[in-house]
C-alpha cells in the first residue's frame, strides 16, 4: 500500500481511521483500516461489493458499531457516539426521502432542534433548495419525484446542516447513464462550492475516477491501494487494482537485470525492455511470476508503410490485427504481436484501443500493423 | 449485515418479548397443561396428579372416538377436496385474466364473505337446506315437488356443503399469490417449446403452483377437523365431529384427562396427517422461484 | 375477451359465495314469522324488535367492549413481533414467530378449551376479561401478518437517515416510522376488531354468563320465533363488517400509495 503523505498541502485531517476492525460473526468485514481523509477532499471508497466499502462509511457515520480500532472525526473519538450526535450527513443508496413529508419539510427535517425561527428556517430551506437546483420545489410531495430529483432533495436535506464530512453511499447508482454523468459534474461543482469533505462509496471506478481527488480502491475489507486519479491509473499497485480499474493487458516476462533507474525485463512481443522504477510494483500476491502491464490505449497502431515512430522513446513491435470492435468514438483491435507465443507457444492477443478520426480508415482482421510504444507506458508486477 | 451482532440480538429479543411472553402464557401454557392432564387420573370433579397412560388407553379403546375421528378425517378430507378443486380455476382466473388494477377489487369481493358472521353463515345454510327452508319451499311453491326433500339437511354431505362455502377464501388466496409469483415468461417457454396451452399448464403452472395449493390443503383441512359450529347447527347435534367430543368430554362430561388426551391424540393424529402430507409432496417443495 | 369461460365460472362461484348473504335482506324484512318462500310481505318489525332487545343490546355492549379491547391489545402487541420480524435478528426468532402465528392454524376448539382449563384452574373467574384474553391472542397473528407487511414496505434507511440528521432512536421511530406505519396499524385494529366481532367459540366457552352478539345468536336460533330478529341483526352486521373492511381497505392502500411501493392486493 502506497503511504498517504500525512499532510503535504498542509489541510488538516478530518477522518481518521486506525486499525478499524469489524466481524460479522466469523465473517471478518473490515481487516484493519488505515486512513486518513483531509479537510474538503473528495474521497472515493472504491471497490467490488462486499469489499466492506460500504461497512467503513457506516461506521463513519454511525450506523455499525466500530469493532475495533479508532474513528476519529475532526480530532474527535467517535466510539459510543450515536449516528445523530456526530458531525456527519449522509445521502443513501435508496436516498430514503421521507415520503409521507413534503420536499420542504424533507430537507428542513434536521432543524427540527434548531433554534432559529420558523422564517429562518425556511429560508434556510429555500437556499438550500435553490443550491441543489429545485427552487420553487418545496411544496411538492416527495414520493412524487423523479429519481433525478430525490438525489437532490437528499443532498439538500444532508447539507442544510452545515456537516463536517457528507457522506454519499453509492448515491448515482439508481440514475440512468445521462443523468450520472450530469450529476457527477454538479456533485463535483457542489462540493467546491461548500467545501465540505464528501467521501462517495463506488463501485464504478469511472465515477471514482472522474470525481475524486483521491480514492482507495478496497478488496475483502483491506484498502489495495490509496492515490489520486491519475497515480491510479498509471501505476496500479497490483495487478488486481489494475484489472479492477479500466482495462489492462499483462504478459508474463522474465526479469534480466534491475538498477537504480529501472528493471529491466524481456517481454513477448515487446523484447528487452527497462521499466521505470516508478512503474514497477511489488504487491504481486498470489500470481504465478512478473507480469508486464500496460493499457490498451497506452500503445499506438499504424500502418505498416506509414511513418515511423514520432518521439525518440517510442518503440516499435509487429503485429497481425485478429479481431476488430468498433465503438462509434473508438475501436479495440485485438492484436496478435510478433513472437508473443515465444514463451510458452500460447499466442496472447492484445488489446489496443485507437481513437477514431475523421479521415482515417479501420483497419480490417488480418491486417500487419505496426505497435508503437514506450518503456515508459508499461507496468511491471514482480 | 446477514449475521447480527451481539447488541442487535439482544435488542431483537426485547421487542419481540411483549408478544412472545402474552402467546406464552395464552398459548403455550395452556397447551402444555393440556398434554399434563391428558396424562392425569380423573377423579370426581378433581384431577389427580397421578401419571397414568389409562386416557390414552381409553381413547384408542373407544369405538365412538374411532368414529367420530374418521367422520372428521373424511368430512376434512372432502371438504378440501372440494374447495381446492372449486377455487383453482378461480384464483387462476384471478391470476391470469383479471387485469392488474381490478385484482384488488376482486380478492376484495371474495374475502368480504369470510368477514362477516360465520355463525350466520353457518345458519343461513340451515336456513337454504332445512325441511321448511328455502329451497324446499321454493320448490314447492314453483311446484316442482310436493313434500319437501328431508335428504338436504342433518346429514354429512350438507356438513360438507356448508364448510366447503365457509373456508372458499382460504383456498383460493394461497394459489393465488403462488400462481402470481410464476414468471410468465416460463409460460411463454413453454408455448415457445411446442407445448400446447393444456400441456403448457399440466407441465408448467400447475408444477409451479403446487406450493401454493398445498398451503390451501392444510389450511382448509387443519380447522375443518376442528369445526365446533357446523356439526352443532348442520348436523343438528346427531353427527359429531372430534371438537364436539372433546367440548363434551372437558364440560358435559367433567372428564378432563380424558378431554385432554382426546384433544393431545386429535391434534397428533392431524400433525402426523400434515407431515405425512408434505413429505409426499415434498418434491413440489423444492421449486425455487 | 380472453377466459370468457373462466370469467363465467367466477362470477358463479361469487354467487354460491354470497347466495346465503342476500338472503339475509330478504327475510330481514319478510312479514312472514316462518324463514320460507313465498314471502309475506314487507317489514320492518324484526328491526324495531331488535331494537327494543335488552337482553341483545347487553350483547352487542360486550361485544364492542371486547372487541375494540382486543383489537387494541392484539394491534399493540402486533407491532412489536412485526418490528422484531423486519428489523432484528436473534437466535429463536422463527420459533417465536411460530408460536405467535400458531393461533391461526390452531382449531379454536383447541385454544378455548386449553385456557378455559388453565383458567378454571387457577381459578379466573369467567367474564368479558377473559374473553378479552382469548380474543386477543387468536387477533395477534392478523395484527402481526398486516403489521409486517407495513414494516416491511419501510425502507430501513429511512430510519437511519432521521437519525442522521440529528433524531435518537426513539424520535425516528415516532417522527418516520409511525406516521408511516399509521395506515398498517388502523387497518390492523379494524381487522381485529371484525374478527372478535364475530368469534363464537372463544366467547361461548370463555364468558361464563354474559353474553356476546355471537353467543347471543347461537342461543336464539333454537328457537324459531327469534329467528327473523336475528335475520334483522345478520343484515346489520353483514354491513357493519362490509363497512369496517371497506375502510380497512381503504387505509392499507393509502400506506401501500404512502410508502411508493407496489399494490399487490388484498388481505393476508
Amino acid at each position: 500500500m502506497t503511504p498517504p503523505a500525512a499532510n503535504p498541502d498542509g489541510r488538516k485531517p478530518m477522518i481518521e481511521c486506525r486499525q478499524v476492525q469489524k466481524y460479522y460473526g466469523d465473517y471478518h468485514a473490515l481487516r484493519g483500516i488505515d486512513l486518513t481523509i483531509r479537510e474538503g477532499e473528495f474521497f472515493s471508497l472504491l471497490g467490488p461489493s462486499g469489499c466492506g466499502k460500504t461497512t467503513l462509511l457506516r461506521t463513519i457515520a454511525g450506523f455499525e458499531e466500530i469493532g475495533s480500532g479508532v474513528v476519529l472525526i475532526d480530532g474527535r473519538d467517535m466510539r459510543d457516539v450515536p449516528a445523530n450526535a456526530r458531525p456527519t450527513n449522509m445521502v443513501f443508496q435508496s436516498y430514503a426521502i421521507f415520503p409521507h413529508l413534503t420536499v420542504a419539510q424533507n430537507v428542513g427535517f434536521g432543524l427540527r432542534r434548531d433554534p432559529r425561527s420558523a422564517v429562518e428556517k425556511a429560508r434556510a430551506v429555500d437556499e438550500a433548495l435553490e443550491m441543489v437546483g429545485l427552487k420553487g420545489f418545496g411544496r411538492r410531495a416527495a414520493h412524487a419525484l423523479s429519481g433525478g430529483q430525490r438525489q437532490r432533495v437528499a443532498l439538500a436535506r444532508a447539507l442544510i446542516l452545515k456537516p463536517k464530512v457528507l457522506l454519499l453511499d453509492e448515491p448515482l447508482s439508481a440514475l440512468d447513464r445521462k443523468m450520472r454523468e450530469q450529476m457527477q459534474v454538479e456533485l463535483i461543482k457542489l462540493q467546491r462550492q461548500v467545501g465540505i469533505t464528501f467521501v462517495l462509496v463506488t463501485h464504478d471506478q469511472e465515477e471514482a475516477l472522474v470525481m475524486s481527488d483521491r480514492i482507495a480502491v478496497m478488496f475483502e475489507g483491506e484498502i489495495a491501494q490509496l492515490d489520486g486519479p491519475e497515480a491510479l491509473y498509471a501505476r496500479p499497485a497490483s495487478r488486481r487494482v489494475a484489472d479492477f480499474i479500466g482495462v489492462m493487458n499483462f504478459l508474463p516476462a522474465r526479469i534480466l537485470g534491475e538498477t537504480d533507474r529501472g528493471v529491466t525485463v524481456d517481454a513477448p512481443g515487446f523484447g528487452v525492455v527497462e521499466v521505470p522504477m516508478r512503474n514497477v510494483s511489488r504487491a504481486n500476491p498470489g500470481d504465478a511470476g512478473p507480469t508486464v502491464g500496460f493499457r490498451p490505449e497506452a500503445v499506438t497502431l499504424t500502418p505498416v508503410a506509414g511513418r515511423g515512430p514520432e518521439r525518440a522513446v517510442d518503440r516499435v513491435s509487429g503485429g497481425v490485427i485478429d479481431e476488430v470492435v468498433y465503438y462509434g468514438d473508438m475501436t479495440y483491435y485485438d492484436v496478435r504481436m510478433d513472437g508473443s507465443a515465444r514463451y510458452d507457444g500460447i499466442a496472447r492477443p492484445v488489446r489496443v484501443s485507437m481513437r477514431n478520426l475523421f479521415g482515417r480508415e479501420v483497419p480490417d482482421v488480418g491486417t500487419r500493423t505496426r505497435v508503437v510504444w514506450s518503456p515508459g507506458s508499461l507496468v511491471l508486477f514482480r | 449485515m446477514a449475521v447480527a451482532n451481539g447488541k442487535e440480538a439482544a435488542q431483537g429479543l426485547r421487542i419481540v418479548a411483549p408478544p412472545l411472553v402474552y402467546a406464552v402464557l395464552m398459548l403455550g401454557v395452556p397447551l402444555l397443561t393440556i398434554l399434563a392432564y391428558s396424562f392425569f387420573k380423573d377423579g370426581y370433579l378433581t384431577v389427580v396428579r397421578e401419571f397414568t397412560l389409562e386416557n390414552y388407553r381409553a381413547v384408542w379403546a373407544d369405538p365412538i372416538f374411532r368414529t367420530i375421528m374418521i367422520r372428521s378425517l373424511s368430512v376434512a378430507a372432502m371438504v378440501t377436496l372440494a374447495t381446492v378443486l372449486l377455487a383453482f380455476p378461480v384464483a387462476y382466473f384471478l391470476s391470469f385474466v383479471v387485469p392488474p388494477d381490478r385484482k384488488a377489487l376482486w380478492i376484495f369481493l371474495i374475502t368480504i364473505p369470510f368477514w362477516t358472521s360465520y355463525l350466520i353463515r353457518v345458519f343461513l345454510w340451515k336456513v337454504i337446506l332445512g325441511f321448511n327452508g328455502v329451497i324446499n319451499s321454493g320448490l314447492k311453491s314453483l311446484g316442482v315437488i310436493d313434500q319437501p326433500l328431508s335428504f338436504l339437511l342433518y346429514n354429512t354431505g350438507s356438513i360438507v356443503m356448508t364448510l366447503a362455502h365457509a373456508y372458499a377464501p382460504f383456498a383460493i388466496l394461497p394459489i393465488y399469490v403462488a400462481l402470481e409469483k410464476i414468471d410468465r415468461s416460463l409460460l411463454e417457454a413453454g408455448r415457445d417449446l411446442g407445448e400446447s396451452r393444456a400441456m403448457t399448464f399440466w407441465r408448467v403452472t400447475l408444477p409451479l403452483a403446487m406450493p401454493g395449493v398445498l398451503a390451501a390443503v392444510l389450511i382448509v383441512f387443519i380447522p375443518v377437523i376442528g369445526d365446533y359450529v357446523t356439526p352443532a347447527l348442520i348436523g343438528g347435534g346427531k353427527i359429531p365431529m372430534v371438537a364436539n367430543m372433546i367440548q363434551s368430554q372437558m364440560l358435559d362430561q367433567d372428564n378432563r384427562p380424558l378431554g385432554s388426551a382426546l384433544a393431545v391424540t386429535a391434534m397428533l393424529i392431524v400433525a402426523v396427517l400434515a407431515a405425512l402430507f408434505l413429505a409426499l409432496n415434498r418434491r413440489f417443495l423444492r421449486v425455487r422461484q | 375477451m380472453r377466459g370468457g369461460g373462466l370469467r363465467a365460472y367466477a362470477v358463479l362461484y361469487l354467487v354460491f359465495l354470497y347466495a346465503p348473504i342476500l338472503l339475509l335482506p330478504i327475510f330481514a324484512f319478510n312479514a312472514g314469522t316462518i324463514i320460507a318462500f313465498p314471502l309475506k310481505g314487507f317489514t320492518t318489525d324484526w328491526f324495531v324488535q331488535m331494537w327494543g332487545n335488552a337482553a341483545l343490546r347487553k350483547a352487542l355492549a360486550n361485544s364492542l367492549i371486547i372487541a375494540f379491547s382486543s383489537a387494541v391489545l392484539a394491534t399493540c402487541l402486533g407491532i412489536f413481533a412485526a418490528r422484531a420480524s423486519t428489523r432484528f435478528s436473534f437466535a429463536g426468532k422463527g420459533a417465536a414467530l411460530g408460536l405467535i402465528m400458531l393461533p391461526l392454524v390452531m382449531p379454536e376448539i383447541i385454544v378455548s378449551m386449553s385456557l378455559l382449563v388453565v383458567l378454571l384452574a387457577i381459578g379466573v373467574k369467567l367474564s368479558v376479561f377473559t374473553v378479552i384474553l382469548g380474543h386477543t391472542l387468536i387477533c395477534m397473528p392478523y395484527a402481526v401478518a398486516i403489521m409486517t407487511t407495513a414494516f416491511s414496505s419501510l425502507d430501513k434507511s429511512l430510519e437511519e437517515a432521521a437519525q442522521d440528521l440529528g433524531e435518537t432512536k426513539l424520535s425516528a421511530f415516532r417522527l418516520v416510522i409511525l406516521p408511516l406505519v399509521m395506515p398498517g396499524i388502523i387497518s390492523a385494529m379494524l381487522m381485529c376488531f371484525t374478527v372478535s366481532l364475530d368469534e363464537f367459540i372463544i366467547a361461548f366457552f370463555l364468558a361464563g354468563n354474559e353474553p356476546t352478539l355471537p353467543t347471543y345468536i347461537f342461543s336464539q336460533l333454537r328457537f324459531p320465533k327469534s329467528i327473523p330478529v336475528i335475520m334483522a341483526l345478520g343484515t346489520i352486521l353483514v354491513l357493519a363488517s362490509i363497512v369496517l373492511l371497506g375502510i380497512a381497505e381503504y387505509f392499507r392502500r393509502r400506506g401501500v400509495a404512502r410508502t411508493g411501493a407496489k399494490d399487490t392486493g388484498g388481505f393476508l
